[in-house]
């Protein structure tokens, strides 16, 4: 009788021992990670003027919080691509000297297609649509 | 066993075993140590999680503690413990040194615990008037201005010392970056530093009883009752943390801390504007002051005035016993009581006035 009744005191006192360690986790939890910011959708950005970027030139513009890099490839072709490398997330470039898109991280390549040419990248470069709209360049997400 | 062999636990055990604690009528105040350190160790907890989120800078401290009280989930109820922990550990913080006032445990050869018991009071206030401005709100920016240029009139490095605080002649993004600074980095070190040392103190002189209790077993001629420090005592104390959680957890919830108006340095300080209850007395003591007494400025007395009246009180072991280290027990529980009763009258008219 004495045995049982000290087995349930030692379940009561263990049970509310976990129960209120629990309270005190379980907040902690929530809290450390971190909420998420909802953040207006982007379809489309403009670029700026066509005249400020000559032939052969690109620039990072900014599309929504995510970098795009907007290549004019020749007097009248225009492309975007993600600058994020699919490979661990660095920002790529254009390689003038190479005509292709340069990953200076782990040194990985991509043609003007977005296709991986060499290097650890698994896979291509996520593609933009580039409109001209007047003198106005205009980046839009592909449907 | 892995660890014993590795740890030597059987000497911690050993020692545990022989540290004893005396009983008598005034046990219950030796807890308040111990709920002390408790609430430091929930002030670092709690601090480490707000760092995840909080911004030391004047655009973005208000808005960062903002996204804590409303975006991040249970923010709003660590940021509560976080502030209801300060208050209760400051708190517990005058109980322990009052009580060992009264209970005469500062006497030979426990001074130098006495002497960083005072030094940690010190230290914890220090975290409360940096902490304060962080929220970067209306209260704590001119909480932080009256403060600082109450530095201002020390005698001699006044200017200086206020100008190292504000990290410029204005409180600024430079003092708020100062005082997060001091807050999550310096005073933590230090404190915890002399916290060991405290620590260490406790140990090595045992927990002290009082001369009455002393003389009347030594009168009997029987030994003062004790009782083993683990389990009993520790469990006793475990107890009390738990109280104390239970505490701050009603607090926070019923109460959460606000977070008042973003600071706007160029609007005016809103009426009833006061620190927080620990500084209330001096803050009063200093709005009676008349601006000049004699040819000497008002807030300078009051300044070196408390200053006295602190130092007076931490050389308390060197003046509380006589040569015979007799202890005058009238005397301190005569300047206890006048302390005590100095600071709760005082707090309660700069509350209310």
């Amino acid at each position: 009788m004495a045995d049982e009744r000290r087995s349930l005191i030692r379940w009561l006192l263990g049970g509310g021992l976990l129960a209120s360690v629990s309270s005190f986790i379980y907040p902690v939890l929530r809290f450390v990670n971190p909420p998420d910011i909802p953040e207006a959708p982007v379809n489309e950005v403009s670029a700026g003027k066509v005249q400020d970027l000559p032939p052969n030139q690109a620039r990072i513009v900014r599309f929504g919080s995510k970098p795009v890099l907007l290549i004019h490839s020749s007097e009248t072709e225009w492309r975007a691509f993600s600058a994020i490398c699919t490979h661990l997330n660095c920002t790529v470039q254009f390689q003038q000297s190479t005509n292709q898109i340069w990953c200076a991280c782990h040194n990985g390549f991509y043609d003007l297609n977005g296709k991986v040419v060499s290097g650890p990248p698994p896979t291509p470069l996520e593609e933009f649509t580039v409109r001209i709209r007047g003198e106005e360049v205009v980046i839009s997400r592909r449907a | 066993m892995w660890f014993n062999e590795r740890l030597g636990l059987d000497s911690i055990r050993e020692f545990a075993a022989h540290k004893k604690v005396p009983i008598h009528s005034s046990t219950m105040w030796y807890y308040f140590g111990g709920i002390t350190l408790f609430l430091f160790g929930i002030q670092v907890a709690t601090g480490i999680l707000l760092l995840l989120y909080y911004r030391p800078t004047p655009t973005e401290a208000y808005e960062s503690v903002q996204f804590i009280m409303t975006q991040v989930q249970f923010g709003w109820l660590i940021r509560s413990v976080h502030s209801w922990a300060a208050n209760l550990m400051i708190l517990a913080a005058f109980i322990h040194m009052f009580s060992v006032a009264m209970l005469h445990a500062y006497r030979r050869p426990r001074e130098l615990t006495w002497l960083s018991g005072i030094a940690l009071l010190g230290l914890a206030l220090a975290f409360g008037f940096s902490g304060y401005l962080l929220p970067w709100n209306t209260i704590s920016y001119f909480a932080t201005k009256v403060g600082t240029d109450l530095a201002a009139s020390v005698p001699l490095i006044g200017p200086a010392l206020a100008r190292f605080l504000r990290g410029g002649e204005d409180i600024g993004g430079g003092t708020l970056t100062r005082f997060f600074g001091f807050h999550v980095a310096v005073l933590p070190g230090v404190t915890t530093l002399l916290l060991l040392i405290h620590l260490v103190l406790v140990q090595k002189f045992g927990i002290s009883s009082p001369p009455a209790i002393e003389k009347q077993c030594k009168e009997s001629g029987r030994a003062i009752p004790q009782m083993p420090f683990f389990p009993n005592f520790a469990l006793r104390e475990l107890m009390a943390w738990y109280a104390a959680l239970g505490l701050l957890g009603v607090l926070a919830a019923i109460f959460p801390w606000e977070l008042g108006e973003k600071a706007d340095p160029f609007a005016a300080a809103p009426a009833g504007i006061r620190p927080e209850w620990y500084f209330l007395a001096p803050f009063y003591t200093l709005k009676i002051i008349p601006s000049h007494i004699w040819f000497l400025e008002g807030e300078m007395v009051g300044f070196v005035g408390f200053g006295l009246l602190a130092a007076w009180w931490a050389l308390l072991p060197f003046w509380a016993t006589d040569r015979a280290g007799q202890v005058r027990s009238r005397l301190v529980t005569g300047a206890g009581v006048a302390m005590i009763a100095y600071l709760s009258t005082f707090s309660v008219l700069g509350y209310l006035k």
